[in-house]
């Protein structure tokens, strides 16, 4: 027993409130308001989980955010979570990391005695022969720290939160805390935030008083102050990354079970006061169980009523471990304090023994630290030692937001260099020590009287500590990461003399801690060996997060339908009564086909009927841009590969537009309403896109006088009914306007009025039969559909899905642009040469139609591909294949094949190499390594002449 | 010294505390001329400076790194390597490079951990499946190894997905390249370095070129923070910085640069054995050995040399994965960072002699030059030492954009390449 | 997050603008532009480090217009109608 718990203190456990959890199966006592690494503490518990690649055992390291080795699994909550800053709760069931069966007996940790044998980098040495793949799978199963669990689901969706604010203070210790209590003053809008529960910082468990009043108080003063200004302060906040603009991401952790949120802030101002974190000490051996940080001590004796152990060392290059010296001494330890300084020492606290000048050399211990050797070979000891190497100033953010760092000889740390706009650094962070040097830092920006320190003050008195080349023994530089100083001297040794070489090579500060305690050190001791100075060595470059920040903050509400929310048809409730089954088309959700288990059957069905009757179809998609103005048709000239201004007010006529690059873009009718008057009709998924071409060009071309666009898509609903009986079916309906083929030929468009409402009714025809297509107001297409279903029983009418369409239009040789067509494609090979070859004027790619490549004799052209009515149809996707010498290689493929109710054979669409003259041709086609032979025919397939569109 | 790696070796300065090793590359002062001089030491440069050495006995070879050697992008990438390509040029090419790469540990003496643990491209629809089959018999036609999946195969290689039919993008099935996989980016690297290295090739870094030195119409050496150095062939793979290079050359590039972010999740045991992509949510995942979860996502959308991640395309990226994979949601993210990439119209790299004579281009790579390292090595080193193309990077030269000879593998895969 | 100022709308976010090309890059009219030229129009980019001027269009209210910013520390200097007039800082 050497750790354990007061009777009394502890301010930040609530002992009335006990509570029990379980540590490697392990029943753990704890008060409301422990860290989990606390109640470790408490119960004495040394071996906290091991190490990622030696599997040496690991006790807790530090009292926040730095803790390398304290790591566990939270059943439920996910691995790596971090014991010094996860709160005990009731019945939580923690499992330590990287260790089997538990922590404290690792069946691993024989590979420490390898260690010599494999260090760092060794992976790169060998297992080249005979392959790699012989040894990944048993190197990754050692490596990972933590276990995810693959059934796990999320609770809920995290809440995320943007905010602005003036004056963003990152950081609530004494620094912090005066900077926004200035800034509110100043009548900024403050947004303070802290990662620790309470606010505080170093003062809740270091020494000293503020105004005259104790620490405490004078933190709850200031903080009502602030928030009783209507100011906001977020505790177990991290402000974690620091992005473009100054935007500032935070993870607020919740004590209630809520995932974590994220927070969006957008501030005028940052103030960075976020402290400095305690190095450990070079000496052999110094990642022992029962090492620690000398100010995490201090924390756990004065917050958590817990003392580390009884004979106690501690070591120290710097005046802050004194206080700790003294606190320990105070609560009942021996302390033997071990200062590598000879001179300017502060004053011995009472009881403590002094041994000036000296260092630890090495710890020895098996599972726990038992003893030291010191420098001069005096051996102590011990059942703990506290280690201070110095302070390092936490200036991840500041880095993260560009800011160069400027190395301090006196004080040993980097500190901030020249300043990055918007962004101050204050208190400990910029390198003050004592509280009338924070508060004067802090005071410098600011008019405002800062406050005044009254208790005691911190001294900054220290010297260097770093690692030194050809130390005895194993120094642990990265205790998560298992790097040691012969590790950093190996990368020097062979050429890895950059730090961002070094870090890579030893995966030094590449851990879940981000080297949050080894990352000076190893570059100091890089710069040691390299001969070079620490300056000049540099540090690698910090990148976000601070601390890691769970995936669900990110993702936020983002999930299911939410990702990408798919585009509904107004009469969606309509279809679905109707049967429909449902699928997704370029972002819409659209009736595949109705009703029927059986889908194929359906399917076939629908387009066997539409072909014999009448059939209706929910065409609402259809993109409907409209394009006004004085100079529309030159517009639409200029868009187009046709010629379009030659087109009639009243009538439609089919086109292509092409990509500046010659592509064929997308196609469609364009109808014409007026003089100055167009629709352009095109695909349902390339709506927005081909909204846009239209805007660019627009602003670019034509000027905003010229030409008005307006994409009238989601306001009218068409309803399609096409067929042979679909004149007889419509005339049943008052629609306001002659059918008769005189005044509505094919390719017209005419306007007619049901119910009151303009009706559009346009005679153009994707199915090859006589068609319709009515355009209405959407909210007022439920009474039309409903008609059209009731006119249609006298006519024995069938609804269409989208996949029955898909094989009228095939039958027809009716390319869908994207399926039929690829990014190759180019007009002519539709067999559209016409506006190539004759058009005078400029239109949207007319120039890359004549490069090399336009006019190369191979080109893939559409045709049609038939097998014997016997077969099945092709695969869509199988290739033509062609023996070229000794290899085998493509000549186009198939881009949609159906079996045709109607012709009853299987019909094919596909892109074949000089395919349009090739027509009778027999060609090998492959699919999935199956060879077959199809015929090369015309595109279209049924009703050539066109007849059926007047039938 | 030390200088061959083996398991041997290793055990034998294991007994001498590991202090026999000779440097992984010599770090020599400039000459003022050399017979080829790469630019940039990333992947690229250096395995282009081992070929022209290994393949062409061309050894009075400098390669100048502005940084250290491996840091741009090379260092930066998701590590996937993979052939599953549409056009028989990009098989030829990536192929070429896939079995290099299957060759590379030991032809280096240097373990480059390939894994080939095979990648799964999603299909979220039935028209997807249609086109995974197109680019499947494609790959099949051209002789890579590639397989339509249906979703049981897919749920065999990665259980842990989301099949649910409530999901964003359900799965239909995929395309399987069981030989793809990754490797460990910085061993790839630091192999061709040490390799070059060896066979007498100057590895220069904290060197920026500054300028070309042109004479006679030709490129004729560079100019350099560390002094001015001639040589008659000069190649430049400096990925999303070719713009620059090119400006001071006096020509412009069909590139735009943009950030591509990436991220890594704390390590965990394995779970994932594979690399998924989902062109859906546009996201692609795989465990490193290490046990972190390497996560990629689609370009940022705003132009930028910025090497810096921001949070708009994380957030994105983030709500992908966990869509893809729910049990993430347990995870923590650790690092992100950017690389700046060359971005092409047709997502294709530009390989050939430029514009000024003299100077050659291995650049365009975009999201994929990590997968294609061996291969742009040795198809630079072939244009460095003959002055001419080979049939593999012929197609790939800059020309391509007059003729409109264009190799767009947009329709035969995800975003990933 | 960026923030971009659209010259009809004022500061926005970035996702709400998408990029649209380097300013400055007009198109050459014609079936019979020298093939060098029509290539330069369609795919040859300054792709400059630093200060650069962009045509962006704001998706939201649908105008095109001409930002200047820097590539690297991605500080927006200016943004300004097409066509130049009106400057907005």
């Amino acid at each position: 027993m050497s750790a354990e718990r007061l009777n009394t203190g502890g301010s930040a456990i609530d002992r009335a409130r006990p509570l029990t959890f379980s540590f490697d199966g392990r029943k753990v006592e704890a008060f409301v308001g422990d860290t989990i690494a606390a109640a470790l503490l408490a119960n004495d518990v040394a071996v906290v989980g091991r190490s990622f690649k030696y599997h040496r055992p690991r006790g807790v390291w530090g009292s926040g955010v730095e803790e390398p080795n304290a790591l566990v699994d939270i059943a439920g909550r996910g691995p790596n979570m971090r014991a010094t800053t996860e709160l005990a709760r009731q019945g939580l069931v923690a499992l330590s990391v990287n260790a089997s069966p538990d922590a404290a007996h690792d069946r691993s940790a024989f590979l420490d005695r390898f260690a010599r044998f494999i260090p760092a980098a060794f992976y790169y040495k060998t297992f080249m022969w005979p392959d790699w793949h012989r040894f990944e799978p048993r190197i990754r199963a050692m490596a990972g720290l933590g276990k995810v669990d693959p059934a796990w689901t999320a609770p809920e969706a995290a809440d995320q939160i943007n905010h602005h604010c003036d004056v963003l203070v990152v950081g609530a210790g004494p620094a912090g805390l005066t900077a926004a209590r200035i800034a509110a003053h100043d009548g900024k809008s403050v947004l303070l935030v802290d990662e620790r529960m309470v606010p505080g910082g170093s003062l809740r468990h270091r020494d000293g008083g503020i105004d005259g009043k104790p620490s405490a108080q004078w933190i709850t003063e200031s903080l009502s102050a602030l928030t009783g200004a209507g100011h906001l302060f977020l505790p177990a906040t991290t402000a974690f990354g620091i992005y473009d603009h100054n935007l500032v991401a935070l993870n607020q952790r919740h004590q209630d079970g809520r995932p974590d949120t994220l927070w969006r802030v957008r501030p005028r101002r940052i103030i960075l006061a976020t402290g400095a974190l305690e190095r450990p000490l070079p000496f052999a051996d110094n990642d022992l169980p029962g090492i620690m940080s000398a100010d995490a001590a201090l924390v756990y004796l004065r917050c958590y009523a817990v003392r580390v152990g009884r004979r106690i060392v501690i070591a120290t290059n710097n005046d802050s471990a004194y206080e700790v010296a003294e606190a320990l001494t105070d609560a009942g330890a021996t302390v033997t304090l071990i200062d590598m300084r000879q001179h300017d020492l502060p004053s011995a606290p009472k009881g403590v023994t002094i041994l000036p000048g000296r260092m630890i050399a090495s710890a020895q211990g098996k599972s726990r630290v038992e003893s030291v050797t010191l420098d001069d070979g005096t051996k102590l000891t011990v059942d703990s030692v506290l280690v201070s190497g110095g302070w390092t100033p936490t200036l991840h953010l500041f880095g993260q937001a560009r800011g160069k760092l400027a190395w301090s000889e006196k004080r040993a740390v980097f500190l901030p260099g020249d300043p990055v706009e918007g962004i101050a650094v204050a208190g400990a962070a910029n390198g003050a020590v004592s509280l009338s040097e924070v508060f004067a830092d802090v005071a410098r920006a600011t008019s405002s009287p800062p406050p005044i320190s009254t208790g005691r003050e911190a001294s900054g008195g220290v010297v260097p500590a770093w690692p030194i080349a050809g130390a005895k023994g194993r120094i642990w530089i990265d205790y998560q990461s298992d790097v040691t100083a012969k590790d950093v001297e190996l990368a020097a040794r062979e050429n890895f003399v950059s730090v961002e070489h070094l870090k890579r090579y030893t995966t030094l500060g590449m851990a879940t801690d981000q080297g949050k305690t080894s990352n000076l050190l190893g570059l100091a001791l890089l710069a040691g060996v390299s001969g070079r100075s620490i300056a000049e060595t540099g540090t690698t470059t910090y990148r976000p997060p601070f601390t890691p920040v769970p995936l669900t903050s990110f993702a936020g509400p983002r999930s299911g339908e939410l990702m990408a929310p798919v585009r509904r048809l107004p009469l969606e409730n309509l279809h679905r009564a109707q049967g429909a089954v449902f699928q997704e088309y370029g972002g819409w959700l659209r009736p595949a086909f109705y009703g029927g288990a059986d889908a194929e059957r359906a399917i076939q069905d629908e387009a066997r009927r539409a072909r014999q009757s009448v059939a209706l179809f929910d065409g609402s998609t259809l993109g409907k841009i409209e394009v006004i103005g004085p100079q529309a048709a030159a517009f639409v000239d200029f868009i187009y590969y046709n010629t379009m201004s030659t087109l009639k007010p009243g009538r439609c006529r089919y086109g292509f537009m092409l990509s500046e690059n010659g592509v064929v873009f997308d196609d469609g009718i364009l109808v014409r309403l007026d003089e100055h008057r167009f629709i352009v009709s095109c695909s349902t998924s390339h709506v927005a896109a081909v909204h846009a071409r239209l805007e660019e060009w627009r602003q670019d071309r034509f000027g905003r006088d010229a030409v008005y666009i307006h994409n009238a898509t989601s306001e009218m609903a068409t309803l399609t009914v096409s067929g042979p009986a679909s004149k007889q079916l419509l005339a049943t309906l008052d629609l306001g306007l002659s059918l008769d083929d005189a005044d509505l030929p094919h390719m017209a468009i005419g306007e007619g009025r049901f119910a009151g409402d303009l009706l559009r009714v346009a005679r153009v025809s994707f199915t090859g039969d006589r068609s319709y297509e009515l355009s209405i107001r959407a909210d007022r297409a439920e009474t039309l559909w409903r008609s059209l279903r009731q006119a249609g029983k006298a006519f024995d009418a069938v609804t269409l899905g989208l996949e029955a369409l898909m094989i009228l239009r095939a039958e027809k040789g009716y390319i869908v642009i994207g399926k039929d067509t690829d990014g190759t494609t180019m007009p002519q090979d539709l067999g559209v040469d016409g506006p190539r070859a004759k058009r005078q004027t400029d239109y949207v790619g007319r120039r890359s139609l004549f490069t090399e490549v336009a006019q190369a004799p191979n080109r893939l052209q559409l045709v049609g591909l038939a097998v014997r009515e016997d077969e099945p149809p092709l695969a869509p996707g199988a290739h033509g294949i062609l023996q070229d010498g000794p290899k085998l290689r493509s000549q186009g493929f198939v881009t949609s094949s159906y079996l045709s109710p109607v012709l009853e054979r299987p019909i094919a669409l596909g892109l074949i190499e000089r395919g349009a003259a090739r027509q009778g041709e027999t060609i090998d086609m492959q699919h999935l390594g199956q060879k077959r032979r199809a015929t090369i025919t015309a595109p279209c397939a049924f009703d050539p002449s066109g007849a059926r569109f007047n039938a | 010294m030390t200088r061959r790696y083996s398991a041997f070796s290793l055990f034998k300065e294991g007994l001498a505390g590991q202090t026999g090793w000779e440097p992984a590359w010599r770090s020599p002062s400039p000459r003022k001329s050399y017979d080829a001089i790469i630019i940039g030491g990333g992947g690229h440069g250096l395995a282009t400076a081992y070929y022209l050495a290994k393949t062409h006995g061309v050894t009075n070879v400098a390669v100048l790194e502005k940084g250290w050697i491996g840091g741009g992008n090379t260092g930066r990438n998701t590590t996937v390597v993979r052939s599953n390509y549409y056009y028989p040029e990009s098989v030829a090419l990536y192929g070429l490079a896939h079995r290099l790469y299957e060759g590379l540990g030991q032809d280096l003496n240097y373990n480059v951990m390939l894994s080939q643990r095979g990648m799964i491209s999603l299909c979220h629809s039935a028209i997807e499946m249609e086109i995974a089959a197109r680019t499947v018999n494609a790959m099949q036609i051209s002789g890579i190894d590639a397989e339509l999946y249906s979703v049981d195969d897919v749920r065999r290689v990665a259980p842990i997905y989301n099949f649910s039919a409530q999901a964003r993008y359900p799965v239909f099935g995929g395309v399987w390249q069981g030989r793809a996989g990754t490797a460990r980016h910085d061993a790839v690297a630091w192999g061709y370095a040490r390799a070059a290295s060896g066979l007498g090739v100057d590895i220069i870094q904290n060197c920026e070129v500054t300028d070309f030195i042109i004479a006679d119409g030709r490129c004729r050496g560079v100019v350099t923070t560390r002094g001015e150095m001639r040589a008659e062939r000069i190649g430049m793979a400096v990925a999303g910085h070719s713009s620059v290079l090119a400006a001071k050359a006096g020509f412009h590039l069909p590139i735009n640069s943009y950030a591509l972010q990436a991220c890594v999740s704390e390590p965990v045991k394995p779970i994932l054995d594979t690399v998924v992509l989902s062109p859906g949510t546009g996201v692609y995942v795989s465990q490193s050995d290490k046990g972190e979860m390497v996560i990629g996502g689609a370009l940022d959308r705003i132009p930028s040399y910025g090497q810096r991640g921001n949070l708009p395309t994380l957030e994105g990226v983030i709500s992908g994965l966990l869509e893809m994979f729910p049990a993430f949601g347990q995870l923590k993210l650790m690092r992100q960072w950017a690389g700046i990439v060359d971005v092409v119209p047709d997502s294709s790299p530009i390989i050939g002699e430029s514009p000024l004579p003299g100077l050659f281009l291995n650049c365009g790579w975009g999201t994929g030059g990590f997968k294609a390292i061996p291969a742009g090595g040795t198809l630079l080193a072939h244009l460095l030492a003959t002055g001419k193309h080979n049939d593999i990077s012929r197609p790939f030269d800059l020309d391509r954009f007059v003729t409109g000879r264009l190799i767009d593998e947009a329709a035969g895969s995800g975003i990933a390449h | 997050m960026q923030i971009f100022t659209c010259p009809f709308c004022g500061p926005r976010d970035e996702s709400e603008f998408h990029f649209g090309g380097e300013a400055g890059n007009t198109r050459p009219d014609g079936a019979d532009v020298p093939a060098e030229r029509w290539a330069r129009y369609l795919y040859m980019r300054a792709n400059p480090k630093g200060a650069t001027s962009e045509v962006w269009v704001h998706m939201t209210c649908g105008e095109f217009f001409i930002m200047e910013r820097d590539s690297v520390g991605h500080k927006v200097a200016a943004s300004h109608p097409l066509g130049g007039a009106e400057k907005s800082e």
